[in-house]
């Protein structure tokens, strides 16, 4: 079962007959599993990787370090729900280390996401300090790698 | 000058490869789908590039021992013990070739007497017969079935059998068909070799591409150590085609000869490559099972889309091809390969190519993206389709 999983993270555009092939299983099968999945929230969504650089569309992300107070009981919980909630964060992780919560997020300009920290993000009073990095070039999302590779010359040799 | 008068007779008759016109056309057509090389679609794994790549910042450009990096070799004994049982003295057994293919004409080189013959099942690999020739022998095919799943049978190689034969080719897993010898099918072959003096040549360079089983040697079979030399490498194993990685395992005295007729030919396998082997060796396990999975998956998508157009074909579980046979079209292997090229823009490769008894197949590879292997059975579809239509139409005009 894990299989159809990883195939569906690798590629969701793959057809019900090539998930069941790659994964051994039955059509109805994959399709039960799937539906299932997505009823349990295994499968959260389905999104494509976008390479904005290459649109005219204007993009900045920004990772920023947040160091917070935990709350009784519901320890970090609570304050990352709190950001999350935010339209402009993409990710929120629970981290060991030196800070708490890596936030990511994205707007169309530094001064938009600057904004975003000074307004919102470090005035909520569980958060003790940010620290913002701004995300210079993309080289590589989930498996894939965002420079376009030129396809090497077709050579054609009978093995 | 007379270059036919000059040129060695043995070589000139030899007859070149028979598809190049194939690759002619494709090379016309940018948008072309090939499932026509027997290639890795997959690059090398990047701790292997980077292995090769290191031993280049560390300045290691020099020839290596004949044999090979006895690293290397080392490396290579240990593999063979732990992925096939098999056990293999890396000074006296073991030799680092150019590709499996070295290893193949070495090893026809070092048994064949003039007048030698070697059987050679077929449809399998082209180079057998011809180097086979060229060494001073005599290629016997033995034509194995598509209702034996291309399997050699035991009366079949008894029946091809003579007081010359000096050895069997055993290319298993078999390119093209995707036939492969299980342990009771080597059995019954051993049983005919027994009591002679035949070597066999078994050419395992698929051994690592084997689907639901795995794969067995002839050597691991009793009293076949001592009379089989093993040519393998790492092309398919670890999608290291450009690098030209092959080795040989067999017994010390064959292996001695070997050497010989390589070092004084090749001196000694790309240092670079042998650097990326040994890190392929070492740590490649879990690449070659990544890529088996992957694989897999692709042939049953294929295969369950040949069987769902029609197209009959038989389970291959080696390799990575599926043989499907086209009898039924009424096309011959050729005809049906250059007009689907043409028609449907899709590279498959004739059966005949590979030798008698692969006329009625083609073959396909699904060492391709999924992508481009759903889209050749959509094209495939319409191809059969146009062709009954049209069939139908010339029957009632």
């Amino acid at each position: 079962m894990t299989k159809l999983l990883r195939l569906l993270e690798e590629d969701c555009t793959y057809t019900r007959e090539q998930l069941a092939a790659m994964a051994n299983m039955k059509l109805e099968d994959v399709d039960a599993a799937i539906k299932q999945y997505e009823e349990d929230k295994v499968i959260l969504g389905y999104q494509a990787i976008v390479d904005w650089n290459s649109t005219d569309r204007d993009d900045v992300t920004a990772l920023i370090e947040v160091k917070v107070t935990p709350q009784r009981e519901e320890g970090f919980d609570r304050v990352a729900e709190r950001i999350y909630q935010y339209d402009e964060v993409e990710s929120v992780y629970l981290m060991s280390g030196a800070f708490d919560l890596t936030v990511i997020i994205s707007g169309r300009s530094l001064r938009e996401v600057a904004q975003f920290v000074s307004d919102r993000l470090a005035p909520l009073e569980d958060v003790t300090s940010t620290a913002t990095h701004f995300i210079l070039k993309k080289y590589k999302e989930k498996h894939l790698i965002f420079e376009k590779q030129a396809p090497g010359e077709r050579e054609f040799i009978f093995v | 000058m007379n270059y036919d008068q000059i040129l060695c007779q043995r070589i000139q008759e030899v007859p070149p490869s028979g598809i190049r016109k194939f690759f002619d056309i494709l090379e016309e057509m940018k948008d072309a789908i090939s499932l026509g090389i027997g290639e890795p679609d997959f690059v090398t794994p990047w701790h292997i590039r980077d292995a090769g790549i290191y031993s280049l910042e560390k300045a290691r450009t020099k020839y290596t021992s004949n044999a090979g990096l006895a690293e290397l070799r080392r490396e290579i004994a240990s593999y063979m013990e732990r992925r096939f049982q098999l056990k293999y003295d890396f000074a006296s057994q073991i030799v680092v070739t150019v590709g499996g293919s070295e290893g193949i004409d070495l090893a026809l080189r070092c048994l064949i007497n003039p007048g030698d013959e070697v059987i050679v099942p077929v449809p399998s690999f082209v180079c057998y017969g011809p180097l086979t020739s060229m060494a001073g022998g005599t290629p016997v095919y033995v034509q194995t079935k598509n209702e034996n799943q291309f399997r050699l049978m035991p009366e079949e190689l008894k029946a091809a059998i003579t007081p010359r034969t000096k050895a069997l080719i055993l290319p298993y897993p078999c390119n093209p068909t995707g036939g492969i010898m299980a342990q009771e099918d080597l059995e019954a072959i051993a049983e005919v070799l027994r009591g002679t003096d035949i070597m066999v040549i078994s050419d395992e360079i698929y051994a690592e591409l084997t689907y639901g089983q795995h794969h067995i040697s002839m050597a691991n079979l009793p009293d076949m150590y001592e009379r089989t030399v093993i040519i393998n490498g790492m092309s398919k194993s670890h999608a290291m085609t450009g690098w030209r990685m092959g080795y040989l395992c067999g017994p010390a005295p064959v292996v001695k000869q070997m050497l010989k007729l390589h070092q004084f030919s090749i001196m000694s396998a790309p240092t670079t490559s042998q650097y990326a082997a040994v890190e392929a060796m070492r740590n490649g396990d879990r690449d070659i099972q990544k890529m088996r999975e992957e694989y897999d998956g692709r042939r049953r998508y294929l295969l369950e889309g040949l069987h769902r157009i029609g197209l009959p074909c038989f389970e291959p579980k080696g390799a990575f091809y599926v043989f499907p046979d086209i009898r039924g079209t009424g096309l011959s292997s050729d005809d049906f390969c250059e007009r689907f090229l043409r028609e449907e823009r899709v590279a498959v490769i004739p059966g005949s190519a590979f030798g008698p008894g692969g006329e009625g197949f083609v073959r396909a590879c699904y060492a391709a993206s999924m992508k481009d292997i759903a889209e050749a059975l959509t094209r495939l579809d319409n191809f059969l389709t146009n062709l009954k239509r049209k069939q139908s139409r010339e029957q009632a005009g």
